[in-house]
């Protein structure tokens, strides 16, 4: 690379960088952090060190089901609705075969609604389908203390969008599995 | 000399802008008035700049009182440049002038240094007569000048209609950034003109549902902050806050009692959502429906005996209110729509806002009370969460505009409406506080 090829990267590099760093924000009287269990807000990126790939462990079997059940792990629902379509009973059964075979495992039913009506009458429906769901799993055999349920109503949408295919992608249960 | 002057005046506005473009971290994003649909019969009026102020007055008294007027819905201050003189006192004005610019009443006024503080006086005529209708002098400072003028826009207002002003108070409401699932939260208190945003509370789990307490001095809200649902009461004076509701599911819809000791709130304690209320100083809880459905969004009558709340008991959601007295016998409110929810009591306690399914969208309706006949005051889609300004007037709700989050002003009688555009990213659930103590 000659010098001025070197230069211009240096200096497109600092561009990128500059582009990044956001304002300062005004600090509020009370900064919350963020709950451990969501998903934290700051992401951080590391550059590799080559050739130096830790030594793999085996999934267990229970880690290996759980993967599994990740693939399908929501719920859609019809409008004002918190009825479990057929085509989600394999996705009830599957999640509850899996928490019937492991009794430490726990799961929490996150009850969502699309963003129409108003907000807390929204929590309520969110929460209607999170116990839904909840029913559906004790009926085939799930202990009550594995399974917990929040609403978020319309607060935490999948995807933004005022449209049907938005909103039929936000009335949803997401079962999320604890470790 | 005019176009020199006008000249000027722009390269300082330019420079003004400039200044708050290369601070970012001094200047607060704010909420701006756009008139969408105004009254036909708003009152002219002239607010002449007063006088003491230069053009590079940091706080345009005559500026903010117009803007307040213009608000309200009732007034049409005339535009500053058509203004043809600049009295700053009766005996200066030139009543014929004002005439022929068709103002009906006119304000003028001063500030004036005192010692290391202000008095700002004003005086307001009717045109037409030159009657005076209103002379005061306020003492204030630099700092307070603001809330000086909203002070001397409630003077006029009040003089003017008969009417309170509910000009010097404030608004709380919800500003979301960032795409889903990767949203931040914040909830923020700014005067009711959109001026002087304050964050007061910042998170990456949804915030909801700001309550004012009936001193001005707290607010209620519901914070997932902990990952489940919990009702805080933060002081605004310090940020020093308490969580009074953390039970086991749900904890929603905080509504504080007529006298400030009670919170009535939503609890999930069966499966589903009942109303409880909440004592404050005792912490004793109390189960007030239990009825299987969706019982929330609670709100107290004025005379705190009973509660008006939102439940699906029917079928849809409905308004119904529940006698606190003895046999806690419920009452359906609303028949009319197949969706009525989120009640909101007007201040007089006639008429109560809500949201309603009007044709196949959600509007905002007023019901009143007493001929029990429902206005519906808006014309979006997605209106929801109305709150009524302290005198009544007007009626504070969110709404959707290119797919975000905004909020209007509409009058309770929905002959004007108003957007507050922003640039805080998707705004949402505001809530008018009440008076300001002894104003």
């Amino acid at each position: 690379m000659t010098k001025r090829m070197q230069l211009i990267a240096i200096v497109l590099a600092a561009l990128g960088l500059a582009a990044c760093q956001k304002p300062a924000q005004t600090k509020p009287d009370e900064t919350v952090a963020p709950p451990a269990e969501s998903a934290g807000e700051a992401s951080t990126s590391g550059i590799g060190t080559e050739g130096a790939a830790p030594a793999g462990t085996p999934l267990t079997p229970q880690q290996q089901a759980l993967e599994a059940l990740k693939q399908t792990s929501v719920i859609y629902f019809e409008y004002d609705s918190s009825e479990i379509r057929d085509q989600f009973l394999p996705v009830v059964a599957a999640h509850a075969s899996y928490l019937v075979k492991y009794p430490s495992a726990r799961v929490r039913l996150e009850g969502h609604t699309d963003e129409r009506g108003s907000r807390e009458y929204n929590i309520g429906l969110g929460e209607r389908r999170a116990q839904a769901v909840r029913r559906a799993l004790l009926a085939q055999g799930v202990a009550e203390a594995q399974v917990t349920t929040v609403s978020y109503g319309e607060e935490r949408p999948a995807v933004e969008g005022s449209d049907e295919t938005a909103y039929a992608q936000n009335r949803r249960v997401e079962l999320v599995h604890a470790p | 000399m005019q176009s020199i002057t006008s000249a000027r005046r722009s390269a300082l506005a330019a420079l003004a802008a400039f200044a708050m473009l290369a601070a970012p971290g001094l200047v607060r994003a704010q909420l701006r008035l756009d008139i969408t649909q105004g009254v036909r019969d708003a009152v002219p009026i002239a607010v002449v700049p007063f006088g003491g102020q230069g053009e590079d007055a940091r706080t345009d008294v005559a500026a903010v009182v117009a803007g307040d007027l213009r608000m309200s819905g009732r007034f049409a201050p005339l535009e500053r440049r058509d203004l043809v003189a600049r009295p700053s006192a009766g005996p200066e004005i030139r009543f014929e002038d004002w005439r022929l610019l068709n103002a009906d009443f006119i304000v003028v006024g001063r500030v004036e240094p005192d010692g290391a503080a202000l008095t700002v006086t004003v005086e307001l005529f009717n045109v037409r007569t030159g009657a005076a209708l209103l002379g005061e002098r306020l003492p204030s400072t630099q700092r307070d000048l603001r809330a000086t003028a909203h002070r001397i826009a409630d003077l006029v207002f009040e003089r003017l209609t008969g009417l309170r002003g509910a000009f010097a108070t404030r608004i709380a409401y919800v500003a979301v950034d960032g795409r889903p699932p990767a949203q931040r939260y914040r909830l923020i208190v700014a005067d009711a003109d959109g001026y002087d945003p304050r964050t007061i509370l910042e998170s990456s789990m949804p915030v909801m549902s700001p309550a004012w307490s009936p001193d001005g001095q707290n607010l209620a809200y519901v914070s997932f902050e902990g990952g489940a649902s919990a009702v805080y009461v933060q002081r605004l004076s310090s940020g020093e806050r308490t969580r009074v509701s953390a039970r086991s599911g749900i904890n929603g819809a905080p509504a504080w009692s007529p006298d400030g000791r009670r919170l009535a709130l939503t609890l999930s304690r069966d499966e589903n959502l009942d109303i409880y209320i909440l004592d404050l100083g005792t912490q004793t809880l109390t189960r007030v429906t239990t009825d299987s459905s969706i019982d929330t969004e609670p709100e107290w009558a004025p005379d705190g005996r009973s509660l008006y709340f939102t439940s699906d008991r029917a079928g849809s959601a409905q308004v119904y209110q529940v006698g606190l007295d003895g046999d806690r016998q419920v009452r359906r409110v609303t028949f009319t729509g197949g969706y009525n929810a989120r009640p909101r009591l007007s201040p007089d306690g006639k008429s109560l806002a809500m949201v309603t399914l009007d044709r196949g969208a959600y509007r905002i309706g007023v019901l009143d009370l007493v001929s029990r006949s429902l206005w519906v005051i808006t014309d979006s889609r997605q209106d929801e969460s109305p709150s009524f300004a302290p005198n009544g007037a007007l009626i504070i709700y969110a709404t959707r505009e290119r797919g975000r989050g905004a909020l209007a002003i509409a009058s309770s009688d929905g002959s004007f409406r108003q957007r507050l555009s922003s640039d805080q990213g998707d705004v949402r659930d505001p809530a008018w506080s009440p008076f300001p103590p002894g104003g």
